[in-house]
């Protein structure tokens, strides 16, 4: 492809041809962001070449029993993630339920004019900064101050309810309510700062335009806004569920490391994150390819969430283009 | 003495401004270990006073668990390591170059416990605390333990068990001592550095030594195996526990020595103690190994040779302090003569 540099000859334009200079900076500029995107692209396929490889003994060895078997023992050899695969995603669910609500409740509030603006705005700045929060505080936390907090009235639901699954076992400590309360925290930061781009993206003529047609504040935040925002609140809740799926040390402390698949809130579970965590540093042979399975497993999961999140996000999108 | 110190700070001081330089980096000898978490306290003491009392020699050590420094040793990434599981013999095999195991301190595993109330002085029988950690005693007023505590009122709790996630070389020696006593554990959980526990809610795992007592400090009704020092650095309550002469002991330095100073050391020095007789010993104990090549540069075998003599002599008048049980006199002879297999 050839550029002309030079402007016709008896042009009077004050428009000048782009400097030698402002060419190459914007040649140069799109190949290193070529490079940089391909390294990226590359970077995920050898990691998941790696760990596919390392992986390859423990998927010949198991098969697809290693996805229903609910054993992980070392001794024998034999291992299985299913009360993982459960625990990942029952936790997973119930973090984004309760984080995903509070979250976008959180970015109505703050974008609809319920505070004045300075105040919005430090609000804000106090929810991002969870997200700065490292994960083994959380776990500290979790343990000291959640799982106390939390002790009596569990407690109190399993002697009263304890007919209804949820609450069929008393908690003792670690377990998975105390994991799912911490993880819905560690996930806020994620669903409230995206949702609250997203409202505030939504044209302010589309409100004012609810407003004129006579609607009261909450049938135009209700009916108008959240839907018209729905694309960007529901990536927000792909983005925090797929975080909630990886969350690793917290999780390791506070879900108490348990293989077993229970409804019970107040069981204690395991996740995949905390298997690897847990198990990896001292893992000989068989259990560290049979943890590289298990690796490549969340990653398939995390994968085939958001390829959900995006179909939804498509469909949604079409859906309001049609409206 | 001052001049001492001075002199010491200024060689700190040199050392320090030479690693901006790397110039201390390059003139020291580095042995590198890695391994069992569980002496690691008393380790670091010793090789940082070791290093400082060598002149030109580094020592350094990781503790990434028993497991992880065998596996080092294997691949050669190390100069020695240790492990509170020995090796075995098929590991042995593994390491081309020989192997010399070398048991250096030795340590208690307690049983810590958190009841409302702070009850002290719990005694748990031999019959029962296996049956606990198999699942089969569940409440803390189970008739059983409640006969062996006539002198504390023991609360209507579910019993929680805390247990290792991660593979641990204290999982080991308390599975092997919880086998050696009680067919029915060793028929139906057995014993290594990671087990297959019975399914249970009260039954919850924590990653580490202290994450474990951690957890046990939480949770109402919980209990769980540490190791000693743990225990007494946290303050934790622990069982007196019932000894093979069926005396109930509890942990500490003095009970520890005699439960080891029956141990029979074989030529390999791999000896377990898994259930010391006597009236006085306390019945969770075990040694904790170095694990060093039999050929290696003849410079550093004469350094880990002076380590190891340091262990022995220097070493062991720490150990008590710290948690640990020193060796006692025959074995310290048996492990010295041992350690001139390093070359």
């Amino acid at each position: 492809m050839s550029v002309s540099l030079e402007l016709p000859k008896n042009s009077h334009s004050l428009a000048q041809a782009p400097s030698v200079v402002a060419y190459a900076v914007n040649r140069a500029f799109s190949v290193v962001a070529t490079i940089g995107a391909l390294t990226i692209i590359a970077l995920v396929a050898y990691i998941l070449y790696e760990i596919g490889r390392q992986a390859v003994p423990a998927m010949q060895q198991s098969g697809l029993r290693f996805l229903v078997d609910t054993h992980w023992d070392v001794q024998k050899g034999s291992f299985g993630i299913l009360p993982q695969i459960w625990g990942t995603l029952y936790s997973s669910l119930l973090a984004l339920l309760i984080g995903g609500f509070v979250g976008v409740t959180i970015a109505i509030f703050l974008t609809q004019g319920f505070l004045p603006p300075y105040l919005a705005v430090s609000f804000r700045t106090l929810i991002e900064m969870l997200a700065a929060i490292p994960s083994v505080v959380f776990g500290l936390w979790g343990i000291f101050v959640v799982i106390p907090f939390v002790r009596p009235g569990a407690n109190w639901l399993n002697e009263h309810f304890g007919s209804i699954p949820f609450f069929s076992s008393s908690l003792s400590g670690p377990g998975l309510l105390p994991a799912v309360i911490v993880l819905s925290i560690m996930i806020l930061p994620t669903v409230a700062a995206i949702s609250q781009d997203a409202i505030g993206l939504v044209p302010y003529k589309i409100k004012e335009a609810a407003y004129g047609m006579g609607t009261t504040r909450w049938e135009a935040i209700l009916k108008v806004i959240v839907p018209t925002a729905a694309v960007g609140i529901s990536s927000a809740l792909v983005l925090g569920f797929g975080r909630a799926l990886g969350e690793t040390m917290a999780l390791a402390m506070l879900i108490g490391n348990s293989n077993q698949i229970s409804l019970s809130l107040f069981s204690p579970a395991n996740t995949l994150a905390a298997l690897l965590a847990s198990n990896f540093p001292e893992a000989a042979q068989t259990e560290r390819q049979a943890l590289m399975y298990a690796a490549l497993v969340l990653l398939a999961i995390t994968l085939i969430v958001n390829v959900i999140g995006t179909i939804i996000l498509v469909w949604t999108s079409r859906k309001m283009g049609k409206v | 003495m001052k001049n001492k110190r001075k002199l010491f700070l200024a060689v700190v001081g040199a050392c320090f401004a030479g690693q901006l330089g790397l110039a201390c980096w390059a003139a020291d000898l580095r042995l590198v270990g890695s391994g069992a978490s569980f002496p690691f306290p008393l380790y670091s003491a010793w090789f940082k006073d070791f290093s400082r009392k060598t002149a030109g020699v580094t020592v350094d050590y990781q503790a990434k668990g028993s497991g992880a420094g065998i596996q080092d040793l294997i691949n050669k990434t190390v100069d020695f390591a240790a492990s509170d599981a020995a090796m075995t013999p098929e590991q042995i095999s593994k390491v081309a170059d020989g192997v010399v195991l070398l048991p250096m301190t030795a340590g208690e595993i307690v049983l810590a416990y958190n009841l409302p109330g702070q009850l002290k002085d719990l005694k748990l029988p031999r019959d029962v605390y296996p049956d606990i950690f198999a699942g089969k005693i569940t409440q803390w007023d189970d008739p059983r333990i409640v006969a062996a505590n006539p002198h504390i009122k023991l609360p209507n709790l579910p019993i929680t068990v805390v247990r290792r996630s991660d593979s641990s070389g204290t999982t080991f020696v308390f599975t092997k001592h919880l086998s050696a006593i009680s067919p029915t554990f060793k028929e139906q959980i057995g014993s290594g550095t990671t087990v297959n526990w019975p399914q249970s809610d009260k039954f919850v795992a924590a990653p580490k030594n202290d994450g474990v007592t951690a957890t046990i400090k939480q949770t109402p009704g919980a209990i769980g195996y540490i190791e000693y020092g743990y225990a007494k650095l946290t303050k934790a309550d622990t069982a007196l526990l019932q000894n093979r002469a069926g005396k109930f002991v509890a942990a500490s330095d003095a009970s520890g020595a005699v439960a080891l100073a029956g141990a029979q050391l074989p030529a390999d020095l791999i000896a377990w103690v898994d259930d010391p007789a006597g009236p006085e010993s306390y019945p969770i104990v075990s040694f904790t190994w170095m694990l060093f090549y039999q050929k290696q540069d003849p410079e550093k075998a004469k350094y880990l040779r002076e380590l190891v003599a340091y262990g022995l002599t220097e070493g062991q008048k720490s150990a008590d302090k710290m948690g640990y049980i020193p060796l006692p006199a025959n074995v310290v002879e048996k492990v010295m003569a041992a350690s001139a297999k390093i070359q």
